[in-house]
């Protein structure tokens, strides 16, 4: 028998009575990193990373009971070793490594390859069985090093500065803030952020991860003010009434689907840049091979494709369901849901 | 190239049709080669030369060089929806570098025509590994053809006006007739030379759907409103332009294509002689009546037209302007005067495949009301209405020329496969087939429909789709027989090339019966009797 299944409530690990991620409440419940699909309200016990203890309490209740480990540290539960690892995705995020009788299973959670300097990097952690997330599973997904992307974004604010216009880029609260926000070119202008942005910064600045100087606008600010800044805003932002405070804007989106030109004007968004929290291609196929394990199931993104290569390349492959938003492309909302995920 | 691909970075990174306008503005006044300009300008209006290269081959290298297998590229290509855009994504980064202009690379795809698989392998693999991203997309969608970036003609000309200073009437008839990039120069453009090529059209003037506040306007003029306009019917065939200049007869298509071959009937020397241009539809015309759409049909897409179709088919002209007289370009005059100069030319030409487009008598809108009814027994499929002082017009323009067509013919019908659309549509469910029930209570697909739905109701049937699907086939789907939708067509007849023995023409969904269970949809028998009615 498996060490993880997928089960109605989530994944379970039957051997030592717990879930990892799962989307329904249960008594005991592994945490890889808070996004919302992943890290859901109700659970009796929580237990993560250490880093992401902070921004689970903000963002579930300070009452939650929570318990944080630090990256590597093994605890047991009925017998099963478990221990988190780096999986670079954002600030605090884990894979989760399970070890019983000898056997070992990697659950990956959500994570990317290139080192984003706020998230620990992604660990390889040599197993057995790895179940990996496959959100931008296809070729056709190949990221840029984020500096060229981070260039592009900072030439694009300058330009739009010199125009007199109001830069506002799209981007998700936890992870994707913080990323380009560091980057920024603080000689350029202000940074603006919206209040669920501004939150989520502070309380991560509270844990020690340097950001540059960002505020939220001030209602008895004059438009003008803001003329030639950077605005950070929620996607679900889009079209507020807190967006048309600022004058002349130039809206972007930053996410992996801008990738694709029939993804981004299918939602009507006129300029994205292509930046991921989430492995490209490469990344994920890279990632699999090293771990050594023979064994492979994918979750969320387009699992049917990816499984069917992993057995073309002669792995063990298939497919464990989960309501981590599997074939993103479908949903309602892919940007919001799968960015969060 | 770069400055052509960074051109099309920004244009499509914008949706405001000013943006657009400046960027293209910009572009045009910038300091590259007129060849280039010419070049660009013939890509955006859709002057492509024919695909060198086959997609199959592409793929297959594309396939080769980035270790992707072909089923996996082709799954990839149905979510990108893009041949062009998946080849150039899941190419390996390039290698090199390159400075070839825009023109000079549309010669090099050039050369490649008619040469061997291997050549052309070796030469595209090179090509692809000196390009960047954006210029990867570019040059391969310069071979797989389709080059819409969400700029229109008018955009492009409106831009070119800018630059040549003129207005956008002057620039369209500067760019009307099948031109390609290496027969049209930049001073023609400009207006610093003439256009030599006495074959060109002029802009077709086209009409607007007569609106609710228009009709409302025209029923309060009462009977003055014989004095601002005049009526005819619509013809339900294709439009052209008959042209004879130098002793030579030129038929162009709406689409702006040269249609002269395909309709030998006008090649008589009867025609030349004196040198003008008309406006008209062409219909079949046999035994003193008007054929329908689907007669004609028969006689399109052909280079040759066989002798036995030509008798059996007669073709006509129907006139109903006339834009150039004596070598005059008359389209200034006021409706009415052009009228006298048309009977008067067709008269005197006296050809039996030249007609008058009749006017129709009436005293006020009622009366017209009542013909348009009428129209489908007179081979029509509405009216047109004419301001009398109106000249006749580039493109589109409101306000003088009205199309006021009859009610579609409608039926409800089943949704019963669901496919993935393209492009913007890729990984939507975008594309529906319909069917009706036979005697046999099977249902039967009779037509397709993409249009007609709103972006909430898209949704929600496609999570239907999703919900609800049978069976896949690849993009397409079968679906359980539930949702019934009222379709709406203009044109129906006899097909053998369906199940359904019948064909209908631009079918679109109308509304979303939600009231009716799939039981109570039409049947093939109802189909069959709206043929038969429509019959004269």
């Amino acid at each position: 028998m498996g060490l993880i299944t997928s089960t109605e409530k989530g994944l379970y690990c039957a051997q030592g009575d717990f879930y990892i991620d799962p989307w329904k409440p249960v008594p005991r419940a592994l945490i890889t990193h808070a996004h919302a699909d992943h890290a859901v309200y109700g659970h009796q016990q929580y237990i993560s990373t250490q880093d992401s203890v902070a921004i689970l309490k903000y963002r579930l209740g300070n009452h939650i009971q929570i318990t944080g480990y630090p990256y590597r540290n093994t605890f047991t539960i009925k017998g099963v070793t478990i221990s988190f690892h780096p999986a670079g995705h954002i600030f605090g995020s884990a894979q989760v490594k399970l070890v019983y009788r000898g056997e070992i299973w990697v659950f990956s959670g959500d994570y990317k390859t290139e080192d984003d300097t706020i998230s620990a990097p992604l660990e390889i952690v040599p197993c057995h069985t790895f179940i990996s997330e496959c959100t931008f599973g296809l070729p056709s997904f190949r990221w840029q090093p984020q500096r060229v992307i981070f260039d592009e974004i900072n030439a694009w604010w300058l330009d739009n500065k010199r125009s007199g216009k109001t830069s506002i880029l799209c981007v998700y609260a936890l992870g994707k803030a913080q990323r380009i926000a560091r980057y920024l070119d603080t000689d350029t202008g202000d940074i603006y952020t919206h209040g669920a942005i501004q939150n989520t910064h502070d309380v991560l600045h509270a844990c020690g991860l340097k950001l540059p100087k960002t505020r939220k606008p001030d209602n008895r600010q004059h438009q003008d003010t803001f003329r030639g800044s950077m605005v950070l805003a929620v996607p679900s932002a889009q079209g507020s009434s807190w967006m048309k405070k600022f004058p002349n804007p130039e809206i972007a989106v930053v996410s992996g689907w801008m990738a694709m030109r029939g993804a981004r004007r299918r939602r009507g968004i006129e300029k994205g840049f292509v930046l991921s929290d989430h492995a490209d291609w490469q990344g994920l196929t890279d990632t699999i091979k090293q771990t050594g394990a023979e064994q492979i199931y994918v979750t969320h993104g387009y699992t049917h494709l990816f499984s069917r290569w992993l057995t073309e390349q002669g792995y063990k492959a298939g497919i464990m369901e989960t309501l981590y938003q599997d074939e993103p492309e479908q949903h309602d909302d892919p940007l919001v849901e799968v960015e969060e995920s | 190239m770069k400055p052509f691909a960074q051109l099309f970075r920004n244009l499509d990174s914008t949706n405001s049709t000013q943006e657009k306008i400046r960027l293209l503005t910009a572009y045009f006044q910038d300091d590259i080669s007129e060849e280039d300009k010419v070049s660009t300008l013939a890509l955006f209006m859709g002057r492509r030369p024919p695909r060198p290269v086959k997609t199959s081959l592409l793929r297959s290298w594309a396939s080769e060089i980035s270790g992707v297998p072909l089923w996996l590229l082709e799954e990839n290509y149905h979510i990108v929806g893009d041949l062009a855009e998946t080849l150039a994504l899941i190419l390996p980064p390039p290698q090199d570098k390159s400075d070839y202009t825009l023109s000079q690379w549309l010669q090099h795809i050039n050369n490649l025509r008619g040469q061997d698989a291997e050549y052309q392998r070796e030469k595209i693999i090179a090509y692809w590994n000196m390009l960047d991203a954006t210029e990867r997309f570019l040059f391969t969608k310069l071979i797989t053809g389709g080059f819409r970036v969400g700029v229109s003609d008018k955009l492009v000309m409106t831009a070119l006006a800018h630059v040549a200073g003129t207005d956008l009437q002057d620039m369209m008839l500067r760019l009307t007739g099948n031109w390609t990039a290496q027969e049209l120069s930049w001073q023609v453009i400009m207006g610093q030379a003439e256009n030599a090529d006495i074959s060109r059209p002029y802009p077709f003037y086209l009409g607007y759907p007569l609106d609710e506040s228009t009709e409302n306007e025209l029923i309060v003029q009462g009977e003055q409103m014989v004095e601002h306009y005049q009526a005819e019917w619509k013809w339900d065939g294709i439009r052209a332009q008959l042209i004879s200049r130098n002793q030579n007869i030129y038929l162009w298509s709406r689409g702006e294509e040269i249609i002269t071959e395909a309709f030998p009937e006008f090649g008589t020397p009867e025609l030349t002689g004196i040198d003008f241009v008309l406006d008209g539809e062409i219909i079949v015309y046999k035994d003193d009546k008007p054929g329908d759409f689907g007669m004609l049909q028969k006689r399109l897409g052909r280079k040759k037209v066989p002798s036995k179709m030509l008798k059996e088919l007669p073709c006509r002209l129907v006139g109903y302007d006339i834009l150039e007289y004596m070598g005059s370009d008359i389209r200034h005059l006021p409706w009415t005067e052009r009228r006298t100069y048309l009977e008067q030319i067709i008269q005197d030409l006296a050809s039996p495949h030249l007609a008058l487009s009749p006017l129709l008598e009436f005293r006020h809108f009622e009366d017209l009301r009542i013909q348009r009814d009428a129209a489908r027994q007179f081979g029509a499929e509405g009216l047109m209405l004419k301001r009398s002082e109106a000249p006749y017009y580039a493109g589109r323009k409101r306000g003088s020329l009205w199309k006021w067509k009859l009610d579609p013919f409608t039926i409800d019908a089943v949704m019963i496969y669901a496919q993935r659309g393209h492009g913007r549509r890729a990984n939507l469910y975008s594309d529906f087939t319909f069917a009706v029930w036979d005697n046999q209570g099977q249902l039967i697909p009779f037509t397709k429909a993409y249009s007609g739905l709103s972006d909430a109701e898209m949704k929600e049937v496609n999570t239907f789709v999703r919900k609800n699907t049978l069976a896949n086939f690849g993009p397409v789907c079968s679906v359980t027989p539930q949702l019934v939708f009222e379709l709406a067509f203009e044109g129906i007849q006899l097909s053998t090339r369906n199940k359904s023995g019948i064909a209908v023409r631009f079918p679109r969904i109308k509304n979303w019966r939600r009231d009716k269970p799939a039981d109570q949809a039409n049947t093939l028998e109802d189909l069959h009797q709206m043929m038969h009615k429509k019959e004269f």
